[in-house]
């Protein structure tokens, strides 16, 4: 990816996220509550069976976080959680600059080279660290 | 003005610092004073009879006056000094409401309020079944005394204000809601952090019960700061610390004696070189006079808004507040993002809520990015400034 795709992606997401709406009831709820930056990000996640159904989020957050959640959902629902915790893998690989495989990512691999800005590395992780909250709630309350 | 006294702008030559609302520079007076301590005279302080400790001592205590003559207090008995407003406002809290006040009793104060002026109320709520109540602020987030009156019932027993607040920047008719509390039978506690630095505060012009300060926003070290009280109410708060320097005697037999006022309330060996800073840095401003850096700093404000109206894309929260504090955003892009960019161009500014994270309630944004200004800022700053928030439609050029 050129970085004026990368860009095109992350901002397009920023601007227009998806399933971008407040949701309560039968979701399980996690908050992206962070120490080091004021992303403040609701994930609204519905699981059944092991899979998730359905994913929604609300809040304000920068761009990267913002539209990382964007795209993160995009990719996760209709999948198991064990298939969400794959991507999500190779997803901090990439973060990490280690090997990782490029197809399970789609859009994803705009963050590629964030690795170079440190400062935002955590605004890229944060929605998956958020996701594997609401995974939590559900495997303890299953 | 007196650009030249901070070695900061002399080792970042294009630096351009907005930020003064979190902390300060320090002119090079403070700087010298603090390595001639350590490079000097190193002693404790009232402890030991030989020379340099003497010394020490001597500026320590020339410290409380030069303090008290600054805030205007009645007596040098009346200025502790503590690790700044947080501690100071933690001291009051504690040390004396815990005691004065009981279950039912009830405390004022803003959802503009800073942390540090709001979770020790919450913690004292929890502990003693004291109220804590929010007074309604106006359209403007001004706090007026009709709105206080409007929240004020028999067992209202403090009003405790920030003087100017850190977010909104408004300046409170404290004098105006000390007289009315004290008819009332009520205390004020004021949070002076964003207000000392700035305009001339005179304690008993003002007459308020207790004011917190920071060393760290007016030009001295961080880890120092003052509490101000009424004599009558130091001498009844209680210590938050016991140990060395604040006690006279003890014995075995438990048999103990605290200090008098002020050494009661400064247990353990003091933040010495912090005194002997912030003493250069009220000097340094008492020379310079508040009432010029007020000036200059309403001149800049002025300047600041009336530029800001020709950026098409920036929204301003708080055009009529009477400090040197804005805050803004540009629209559609969060804070964070925006003061991302400003460091690009090596402008620092502050995005977020500010510690204030109940006036998200009140303003409706849940967080902006904040310019706070200071006698070192200047119109050219704010004319880079913005030039490069007219450049910002190609942000994500820059930040991503
Ligand atoms: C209004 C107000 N009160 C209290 C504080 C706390 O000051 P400190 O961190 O120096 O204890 C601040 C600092 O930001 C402030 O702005």
């Amino acid at each position: 990816m050129d970085s004026n795709f990368r860009r095109e992606i992350i901002v397009d997401n920023a601007s227009n996220p998806f399933h971008k709406e407040k949701k309560d009831k039968d979701f399980i709820t996690a908050n992206t509550h962070n120490e080091s930056c004021i992303d403040n990000i609701d994930l609204y996640v519905k699981v059944q069976d092991d899979k998730i159904v359905d994913a929604y989020f609300d809040g304000e957050a920068c761009a990267i976080t913002t539209s990382a959640t964007s795209i993160m959902l995009k990719n996760i629902i209709g999948k198991s959680l064990d298939e969400a915790r794959s991507i999500m893998k190779e997803y901090y690989k990439m973060l990490n600059e280690e090997e990782y495989k490029e197809d399970m990512l789609g859009e994803l691999n705009a963050y590629s080279n964030i690795s170079k800005q440190p400062s935002r590395l955590k605004c890229a992780r944060l929605p998956f660290e958020t996701l594997e909250k609401t995974f939590h709630i559900y495997e303890t309350e299953k | 003005m007196n650009r030249e006294d901070f070695l900061m702008f002399e080792n970042n030559p294009d630096l351009i610092y907005f930020d003064n609302g979190a902390t300060t520079f320090k002119p090079k007076r403070v700087i010298d004073k603090i390595n001639d301590y350590y490079t000097k005279y190193t002693a404790n302080a009232h402890r030991g009879d030989y020379d340099i400790s003497l010394k020490v001592d001597k500026e320590y205590e020339e410290t409380r006056e030069v303090v008290q003559g600054f805030i205007n207090s009645e007596s040098p008995n009346e200025i502790v000094f503590t690790k700044g407003t947080t501690d100071s406002l933690n001291m009051i809290i504690f040390g004396f409401m815990r005691y004065y006040l009981k279950s039912g009793d009830e405390v004022l104060i803003t959802k503009a309020e800073h942390a540090s002026n709001v979770l020790p109320w919450f913690e004292l709520e929890k502990e003693l079944g004291i109220v804590v109540k929010f007074i309604p602020l106006t359209e403007e987030y001004k706090v007026t005394l009709d709105n206080i009156k409007k929240v004020v019932t028999e067992k209202t027993k403090v009003i405790s204000l920030a003087h100017v607040t850190n977010v909104i920047g408004d300046i409170r008719p404290i004098k105006e809601i000390s007289k009315y509390a004290h008819d009332n039978n009520m205390l004020m506690v004021l949070d002076g952090a964003q207000s000392v630095p700035h305009i001339k505060t005179d304690v008993k012009d003002l007459d308020v019960d207790f004011l917190a300060f920071s060393g760290h926003k007016m030009l001295g070290p961080t880890g120092i700061g003052v509490l101000y009280g009424k004599l009558k109410y130091l001498e009844v708060m209680h210590p938050l610390e016991f140990g060395g320097g604040m006690n006279s005697r003890f014995e075995s037999t438990k048999e103990l004696e605290y200090k008098e006022l002020p050494l009661r309330l400064e247990a353990g060996t003091q933040n010495i070189e912090g005194v002997l800073g912030l003493k250069e840095a009220i000097l340094y401003l008492e020379e310079i006079g508040l009432d010029k850096i007020h000036e200059h700093e309403a001149g800049l404000r002025e300047y600041l808004i009336k530029r800001l109206e020709e950026v098409d894309n920036v929204e301003v929260y708080n055009p009529k507040s009477e400090s040197g504090l804005v805050i803004f955003n540009l629209e559609g892009i969060f804070a964070e993002d925006t003061s991302r960019y400003l460091n690009h161009y090596n402008i620092c500014v502050r995005a977020g809520n500010h510690c204030t994270k109940m006036v998200k309630d009140e303003i409706k944004v849940k967080n902006t990015c904040r310019i706070s200004l200071y006698l070192y800022n200047t119109k050219e700053e704010i004319d880079k400034l913005i030039e490069v928030l007219k450049e910002s439609k190609n942000i994500y050029n820059i930040i991503l």
